[in-house]
C-alpha cells in the first residue's frame, strides 16, 4: 500500500494525521503527542508544517491561525558529553 | 457546550479525564472544561513513572492500590495506554539514608509490597548501564511492580471512554468565574457560556489556586518549575526508572527507545517562568554521565518545563473543603499526579456519586492544614 510519509523521525503518514483529526485530535499539540510528531530528531522542522496544512484541510481553520507547537530547546541534538563539559560540578 | 452539568471539571489533566470516565459511567452528566488542549499542563510535561516506594503509608497505600487499577486499564479504557512494569531503582548514597530506607521498606512490605534492599554489586543486576561508584551508591532499594505509562495516551483514553459515556469535553474553554449562592456551588461561568451545577472539581494543576480564590477559598499551592528532558531513541538498555532522592536525579527508558529524565534546577525558585535554562541542562547531563557514564555519547533531543504544584507536606488535597458546598477540591500533587491518579478519580467518584468518604480522603481535605501534625512525605524527587 502507498504511504505518503509526514514525519520521517516517526513514521507517520498523511493517513496517521487525518485518522487522528476526524477521531477528534484537532489541536497540533494534540496529535503531537497523539502521534509523536515533532518529537524525533528533526524537531519537527520537516512534519510540523506539512500536519498543520493536513489540518487547515480538514478543519477549514486558517493555516495562519494554526499555532506552532512550543519550540524546545537544543534545537539540534547535542550530546550528553558535550552538555556534561560545562566545569561546574562540585 | 451544555448549559447544564451534575458535575464540572475544570482541568483536562490525568485527574480531570479519569474523574469524568469515572463519574460518567455511574451515569452523572459531566462536562470538561480545560483553558487549553489535553495534557496541556503537569499531565503532559510529567516524567510518566509509576512509584510505590513512598515514606508515608498514606502515599504507599494509594499508589499501590493505583498500580493494581494500572495493571487493567488499558483493557478496561480499550485503548493501550503503555503501562509497563519494569521497577524502580532508588539509590541509596549514606548510612542515613539507608536507615531511612530500611524503615520505609519494612512499611512497604508490611502493606504487602515487594520490595528489596540491594547490595551494591547488585545494582548493575537491574540497570547494567549504571555506574555504582560513579553514582556513589551504597545500596538501592528495587521494587519490581513499580513502572511507567505512557501519560499523554493514558489521559487521551480516559476521554475517549469518558465522551462515549455522554461526558462532554471542551478544550480551549477558559474559566473567568465560579458563582455560589448561600455557601453552595451555583454555575461555572467560561468564554464560551455559562453552566448551572451543584458540583465543581478543581483540577486545574498550578491555576487551581486561582480557580480557588474565585469562591474565596485559599489554597496552600506553590508552583515549583521543573525540566526534563529526552535524547535520541536507542535501542532497549534497561527497564526500571532510576532515582536518587540525594542527587534528586529520575532517568528511565521509554518504550519508544528515549531516555527522559530530570534533576532540580539549581538556584530554583518556586515561580511561574517558563522557559527552560542551560544551568538544568549542564548539570542534568553532568549527573546522567556520572551515573551512566556511557550515555555521553547519547544526543540530547528536547528539554521542557513543568510544573510541580506543591503542597506543605508534599501531598494532594482531596475532596470538598468544608466552607463551600459542592467544591471539590484534586490538586496539588506535588510532583505525584500522574501516579496515584486512578485512587484519586476512584476516591472522588466515591464522595461524588455515592457520598461515600474514606480515612484516604479525609486524610487529604484541606482542613489537615490546620492541625498541628502533618506527616510530610519524604521521597520526593525532581
Amino acid at each position: 500500500m502507498k504511504r505518503s510519509i509526514v514525519c520521517r523521525c516517526e513514521d507517520i503518514s498523511e493517513e496517521d494525521v487525518i485518522q487522528a483529526i476526524e477521531k477528534g485530535y484537532t489541536d497540533i499539540e494534540e496529535l503531537r503527542k497523539k502521534l509523536r510528531i515533532g518529537m524525533g530528531p528533526c524537531q519537527g522542522r520537516v512534519c510540523i508544517q506539512l500536519v498543520a496544512r493536513i489540518l487547515e484541510k480538514k478543519t477549514g481553520k486558517k493555516i495562519s491561525k494554526i499555532p506552532l507547537p512550543t519550540v524546545r530547546p537544543p534545537l539540534v541534538p547535542v550530546s550528553l558529553g558535550t552538555l556534561a563539559s560545562e566545569k561546574n560540578e562540585k | 457546550m451544555k448549559s447544564k452539568a451534575d458535575v464540572v471539571i475544570i482541568g483536562g489533566g490525568v485527574n480531570g479525564c479519569s474523574l469524568a470516565y469515572r463519574l460518567a459511567k455511574k451515569g452523572l452528566d459531566v462536562i470538561v472544561v480545560e483553558k487549553k488542549y489535553l495534557t496541556s499542563g503537569a499531565t503532559g510535561a510529567c516524567g510518566a513513572g509509576i512509584r510505590q516506594q513512598w515514606s508515608t503509608r498514606e502515599n504507599t497505600q494509594l499508589a499501590i492500590q493505583s498500580v493494581k487499577i494500572f495493571e487493567r486499564l488499558s483493557s478496561e479504557l480499550g485503548q493501550d495506554i503503555e503501562f509497563r512494569q519494569g521497577g524502580y531503582l532508588i539509590a541509596v548514597h549514606d548510612e542515613k539514608e539507608m536507615k531511612q530506607a530500611e524503615k520505609n521498606v519494612a512499611m512497604q512490605r508490611s502493606l504487602g509490597l515487594k520490595v528489596d534492599i540491594l547490595k551494591p554489586e547488585e545494582i548493575t543486576g537491574v540497570v547494567p548501564i549504571l555506574d555504582v561508584q560513579g553514582m556513589r551508591a551504597i545500596g538501592a532499594t528495587f521494587c519490581p511492580t513499580d513502572g511507567h505509562a505512557n501519560p499523554f495516551k493514558t489521559t487521551f483514553a480516559y476521554a475517549d471512554a469518558a465522551r462515549k459515556l455522554g461526558a462532554e469535553i471542551n478544550t480551549h474553554t477558559v474559566v473567568t468565574n465560579v458563582k455560589t449562592a448561600k455557601k453552595a456551588i451555583r454555575a461555572v461561568v467560561t468564554d464560551q457560556g455559562t453552566i448551572q451545577t451543584d458540583v465543581v472539581v478543581n483540577a486545574a494543576g498550578i491555576d487551581s489556586k486561582t480557580i480557588a480564590e474565585m469562591v474565596q477559598v485559599k489554597l496552600p499551592l506553590t508552583p515549583f518549575r521543573k525540566e526534563i528532558l529526552a535524547t535520541e531513541r536507542l535501542q532497549p538498555l534497561f527497564e526500571a526508572m532510576v532515582i536518587s532522592f540525594k542527587d534528586g536525579i529520575y532517568f528511565s527508558q521509554q518504550k519508544e527507545g528515549q531516555i527522559v529524565g530530570g534533576i532540580p534546577i539549581p538556584e530554583e525558585k518556586g515561580e511561574y517562568k517558563t522557559m527552560p535554562t542551560f544551568a538544568f541542562l549542564s548539570h542534568m547531563a553532568q549527573t546522567l554521565t556520572r551515573y551512566a557514564p556511557v550515555l555521553k555519547h547519547v544526543n540530547v533531543l528536547r528539554h521542557w518545563t513543568g510544573f510541580y504544584d506543591v503542597t506543605l507536606d508534599a501531598r494532594p488535597i482531596l475532596g470538598e473543603v468544608k466552607e463551600v458546598k459542592g467544591f471539590i477540591q484534586c490538586s496539588g500533587f506535588s510532583g505525584h499526579g500522574f501516579m496515584i491518579s486512578p485512587m484519586v478519580s476512584f476516591l472522588l467518584t466515591e464522595l461524588i456519586a455515592e457520598q461515600k468518604t474514606s480515612e484516604d480522603l479525609e486524610s487529604l481535605n484541606l482542613g489537615r492544614f490546620k492541625g498541628k501534625n502533618i506527616e510530610k512525605e519524604l521521597s520526593v524527587v525532581g
